[in-house]
C-alpha cells in the first residue's frame, strides 16, 4: 500500500494514502500530547467545545446545515488515548467528489471547516462562548459517569487503572471527574492557545485526490494555525514489577460477574508477544476461547489484549460469580499452556493467519488506517501493517514460548453482584 | 448470471437463483484485499410459531438463536475453528427476522466458503453438546440483562406490542432455553436452513461464476416448502404506556417508541423505510431544530437519537439517550411532530436533509457487512436496495408529514425508562 508521511509546518506531519476504492474521503487533525491527570479532562472537553461553533458557522444549526449541504459530510470530535498520549481533535469523512450528484469539491470546503474548528471556534469577550463551555463540561461529566453503564468497559478500565495506577498509562483519557469538576472557562481558552500552538499536530487523508491537492487544501486551511515551542510526544515507560499480585474486588448491583486479570510483559519481541497473545486469548481459535469458554462452559466471553505500545496484556470475561475461582485457575493454566509450548501446529499456524489477515485487510477500512497510523506516528514507530505482517511470518516457536515466559500476573480486578457478599 | 449495473452509486450486482431456490448475490470488490461471505436465513428471533409438515409448533423464546450457536458444530470438531485455522474471522448474528453466518478473509477464500456452506447446511448436534451450550448462553443472557441499553429496549418493545413476536427477546432467558432439546434444533434446522429459504451473498474480489459453482455443489439439491409462520395478531393500540426499571446506571435513560403502520413488501418497504428514517431526520435528527433547541436546553446531550424499523408486520420509530426530564423531551417531540403535520416542512431544510441522507446511504456502501445484510433484507423483503436514489427521487416532503401526521401520535406513543438505583 502507497503511503508517505510529509512535515508539513513546525510540528504538523500529513499522512497521505491514497484510495479509489472507497465512497468516501477520510481527513483527520489530531493534536497529540503527553497525558496528565492535570490536563486530561481539559483537553478532553476542547474538542467538544470547538465543535459547538466556529466564527463563519457560530452555532450547531449552522455548523449542521454547512454539514447537510456537503452531502451529509461528518466531522466528529475524538479522545483518544495512544500509548502514553491524548489525542484530541476531529475526523471528517465525506462522499469522494466522484460521486457528488452536482459534481462539487469536497475535499476543500471540508479541509477549510476542519480548519476553522480548529483555529477560529466562536467566541464571546476574548473567551469561549459560556453556554457551549457550561453544556460540554456537564457532558463530559455525564460521560465520565456513565462509564459504569457498560459493566464490562467499565471492568476493563478499572482494571488499567488499578494496575496503571500513578502511571500515565494508567490515565483515563477522559480525565477524573473531580479534575473535570474544577474546569473553568477563562483557564481553557487559555490552554486550548497552548494545545494548537505547542503539541505535535498529525493530520491524516485517505481518499482520491492527489497528494499536492490535499497538501494545498490542508496549508489553506490551516494557515493562521499558531506554531511555537513544540513539546515531544511521550514515548511509553515500562510498567514498573510489582512484587506482590494486586487484587481488587468491587461490589455492584449486577447479575453476571466480570474478572479482569493485567500481566506485564518482560520481553520487548513485540512480534512473538503478537502471536503469543493471539495464541494465549486474541481470537475464537485461542487458548482461552476453546478452553474455558467451549470446554468449560464458564463464560460468554474471555479474551486476552495485547497492549502493543505499552507492553501488558489484560484479559476479559464475564462469569458466574461463583465461578471466580475455577476461572481464575483455568486462565492462569491455559497461559502455562502457551508459555511451555503446549500448543499444536494448527494452533500456531492459526493465530499467524488471524493476525496476517488483520494487517492485509486494514487497507479496506480508512477509520482503521487512520487509527492506526495515528498510534504509530505519536509513539515514535513507523512500521506499517505490512511490516508487521512480514515480522509475525517470521516469529519461531521458540522465541513466542521465550518472550510468553516473561509474562507475569500483576493485579485481578473482579466485579461481584452485592447479593454474593453475604 | 444477471448483472445490474448501478451507475449512480458505481455498484453491479451479480445475482442468480439455484434450481433449489437459493438467491446467490455477488458484488465484485476488485480493489480489496478482504472478501466477505454471508450466508442468511430467513429465521430470527420472532419466528417462535410455525407449521412443519402440516402440524402448528410452539418453540421456545430464544431457539433461532441456540440454534445459531449450536450451528458451529460439525462432526468432525467445530467450524469456528475450521476456518480460524485459515486466518477467517468467522461470525454469526440473529435478528428478529434473520440469522446470518459470515466471515472475511484475505486467503484460501474458496476453501473457506465451503466450509461455511457446509457445518450451515449440515447440523451436528447430541444431547450432550446441546446441554453444554446452557452454559455459555446462559452467560450471554447474563450479560445482556445487566446492559441498561438492551433492557430499555426490550422493555420498549413489549409496551409497543401486545401480541407480536416482535416483543420476544432474541437471546430467550435462562429458563425458556432450558426447554430447548437437539430434537427441537433439528426440526427448527429443517423448516427454515432449506436453501430456498436462504441467501448466499459474497462481496470481494472474486469470480462470481465460482461462488455459485461452490453453492451448487455443496448445497442439497432440493429446497423445501415454504413455511407459514404465525407472529401474532397486533392492535393498532400499544400494550402499555409506560414502562420503568431500577439500574446500576450514572444518569436516567429513557426510549420513546411509535407504533407505525406496518407496509407490505415489495419496493414500497424500501420506500416506507427510507420515509421514516427521513421523517427521523426532520423530526429530530442531529440538524433538526427541535435537536438543535432541547440541547441548548440541556435536555439531551450527544447520547441522542432516533431511528425507524421495520419487520416482518412492524414498524416503529424509537428516539432517546440520556435525560434528566424524559417527559419534557417526549413532549417536545410530539408538539414538533404536529407543528411538522400541520405547517408542512421548511423546503431548504428538506433538500438540506435528503442531501444528507443519501450521503449516509452512500457511505453504508463501504461496509461489506452492510452490503450483504441490505442485499439480503431485499430479498426477503422484494425490493433492490441499491435503487436508494431512484426511491429518494420519488420521495416528496409531503409523504413525510403525512408520515409524521399519522404515526407519531400520542396515543401510538410509549415510555421505557431507566433509572439510577437509589444509593
Amino acid at each position: 500500500m502507497e503511503m508517505t508521511r510529509t512535515k508539513l509546518a513546525e510540528g504538523v506531519y500529513l499522512t497521505y494514502l491514497p484510495a479509489r476504492k472507497f465512497k468516501t474521503s477520510l481527513l483527520s487533525a489530531q493534536f497529540a500530547v503527553p497525558i496528565r491527570q492535570e490536563t486530561a479532562s481539559a483537553y478532553a472537553l476542547l474538542p467538544a467545545v470547538l465543535r459547538r461553533g466556529t466564527v463563519t458557522y457560530p452555532d450547531m444549526g449552522s455548523l449542521s446545515a454547512r454539514l447537510d449541504r456537503l452531502y451529509g459530510a461528518r466531522i466528529d470530535y475524538t479522545v483518544r488515548k495512544k500509548g502514553e498520549n491524548q489525542c484530541v481533535g476531529f475526523v471528517a469523512s465525506f462522499i469522494d467528489d466522484s460521486f457528488a450528484p452536482g459534481g462539487e469539491k469536497l475535499l476543500e470546503p471540508v479541509a477549510d471547516l476542519l480548519g476553522e474548528l480548529i483555529c477560529d471556534p466562536a467566541t464571546e469577550r476574548g473567551r469561549f462562548v459560556p453556554a457551549y463551555f457550561e453544556s460540554e463540561k456537564t457532558n463530559l461529566i455525564d460521560a465520565i459517569r456513565s462509564l459504569i453503564n457498560d459493566k464490562r468497559d467499565y471492568a476493563d478500565s478499572r482494571l488499567l487503572w488499578e494496575m496503571c495506577a500513578g502511571e500515565p498509562y494508567g490515565i483515563s483519557r477522559l480525565g477524573s471527574e473531580e479534575t473535570a469538576e474544577k474546569l473553568q472557562l477563562r483557564k481553557l481558552y487559555a490552554q486550548y492557545g497552548q494545545l494548537i500552538a505547542t503539541s505535535r499536530l498529525e493530520l491524516f487523508y485517505s481518499g482520491s485526490a492527489d497528494e499536492n491537492r490535499v497538501v494545498r487544501a490542508l496549508r489553506s486551511a490551516f494557515s493562521t494555525l499558531p506554531r511555537e515551542n513544540i513539546q515531544d510526544v511521550a514515548i511509553p515507560q515500562d510498567h514498573p514489577a510489582r512484587e506482590e499480585v494486586r487484587t481488587v474486588v468491587e461490589e455492584l448491583d449486577v447479575t453476571q460477574g466480570k474478572l479482569g486479570m493485567g500481566f506485564s510483559c518482560g520481553s520487548s519481541d513485540t512480534a512473538a508477544l503478537l502471536m503469543g497473545n493471539t495464541l494465549f486469548g486474541g481470537s475464537s481459535n485461542s487458548k482461552l476461547f476453546l478452553n474455558v469458554r467451549e470446554k468449560l462452559s464458564l463464560c460468554y466471553y474471555a479474551s486476552s489484549l495485547y497492549h502493543r505500545q505499552k507492553g501488558l496484556i489484560t484479559v476479559s470475561s464475564g462469569i458466574e460469580f461463583d465461578n471466580y475461582q475455577k476461572a481464575y485457575d483455568e486462565i492462569l493454566a491455559q497461559l502455562a499452556a502457551v508459555q511451555n509450548g503446549d500448543l499444536e501446529d494448527w494452533e500456531l499456524e492459526g493465530a499467524r493467519s488471524t493476525l496476517l489477515n488483520a494487517y492485509a485487510s486494514m487497507g479496506d477500512s480508512q477509520g482503521k488506517l487512520e487509527n492506526f497510523y495515528l498510534g504509530q506516528a505519536v509513539t515514535g514507530q513507523s512500521e506499517t501493517p505490512e511490516d508487521l505482517a512480514a515480522q509475525v511470518r517470521q516469529v519461531t516457536p521458540e522465541r513466542i514460548f521465550k518472550a510468553m515466559k516473561t509474562v507475569k500476573l500483576d493485579t485481578v480486578y473482579f466485579l461481584r453482584g452485592k447479593e454474593a457478599a453475604e | 448470471m444477471k448483472q445490474s449495473f448501478y451507475e449512480r452509486i458505481g455498484e453491479s450486482v451479480h445475482r442468480e437463483v439455484l434450481p433449489n431456490g437459493l438467491q446467490v448475490c455477488v458484488v465484485p470488490k476488485p480493489e480489496f484485499a478482504k472478501s466477505y461471505a454471508f450466508f442468511a436465513t430467513r429465521y430470527g428471533g420472532m419466528d417462535t410459531r410455525f407449521c412443519l409438515d402440516g402440524k402448528w409448533l410452539d418453540t421456545p423464546a430464544g431457539i433461532a438463536h441456540y440454534l445459531e450457536h449450536k450451528m458451529f458444530d460439525t462432526k468432525e470438531g467445530n467450524a469456528l475453528q475450521e476456518l480460524a485455522k485459515n486466518g477467517a474471522e468467522p461470525n454469526a448474528f440473529t435478528s428478529n427476522a434473520m440469522t446470518g453466518y459470515y466471515f472475511d478473509s484475505t486467503d484460501h477464500f474458496e476453501e473457506n466458503l465451503e466450509i461455511l456452506l457446509s457445518f450451515v447446511s449440515i447440523p451436528y448436534f447430541t444431547e450432550e453438546s446441546v446441554a453444554k451450550e446452557q452454559g455459555i448462553i446462559g452467560q450471554e443472557i447474563r450479560m445482556i440483562e445487566d446492559n441498561p441499553d438492551w433492557q430499555i429496549y426490550t422493555r420498549m418493545m413489549r409496551a409497543l406490542y401486545r401480541n407480536s413476536t416482535a416483543r420476544t427477546s432474541i437471546a430467550g432467558t435462562v429458563e425458556s432455553i432450558s426447554h430447548i432439546t437437539a430434537e427441537t434444533l433439528y426440526d427448527c434446522h429443517k423448516a427454515f436452513y432449506t436453501p430456498s429459504n436462504m441467501v448466499l451473498t459474497v462481496v470481494g474480489d472474486v469470480k462470481p461464476e465460482h461462488i455459485v459453482d461452490t453453492a451448487r455443489r455443496i448445497l442439497p439439491r432440493e429446497g423445501g416448502p415454504v413455511i407459514p409462520r404465525d407472529y401474532g395478531t397486533e392492535p393498532e393500540t400499544v400494550a402499555e404506556r409506560e414502562t420503568s426499571l431500577a439500574m446500576e446506571v450514572s444518569m436516567p435513560q429513557f426510549l420513546t417508541g411509535f407504533k407505525c403502520r406496518p407496509v407490505a413488501d415489495g419496493e414500497d418497504y424500501m420506500r416506507m423505510s427510507l420515509i421514516g428514517d427521513m421523517a427521523c431526520d426532520i423530526l429530530l435528527g442531529d440538524s433538526s431544530p427541535l435537536y438543535l433547541r432541547l440541547y441548548d436546553q440541556g435536555l439531551i446531550n450527544t447520547s441522542f437519537g432516533g431511528t425507524f424499523e421495520m419487520m416482518p408486520g412492524v414498524a416503529y420509530l424509537y428516539a432517546g439517550g440520556d435525560s434528566k426530564d424524559s417527559r419534557a423531551v417526549m413532549a417536545e417531540i410530539r408538539k414538533e411532530a404536529d407543528r411538522l403535520a400541520r405547517e408542512g416542512i421548511d423546503e431548504d431544510f428538506y433538500q438540506r436533509v435528503r442531501r444528507a441522507a443519501f450521503g449516509s446511504n452512500l457511505r453504508g456502501l463501504n461496509s461489506f457487512e452492510n452490503i450483504a445484510v441490505s442485499l439480503t433484507e431485499g430479498y426477503f423483503h422484494g425490493y433492490d436496495p441499491f435503487r436508494f436514489p431512484q426511491v429518494f427521487d420519488s420521495i416528496t416532503k409531503e409523504d413525510i408529514a403525512a408520515f409524521l401526521r399519522d404515526n407519531i401520535t400520542e396515543d401510538r406513543m410509549v415510555l421505557s425508562e431507566i433509572v439510577p438505583k437509589e444509593a
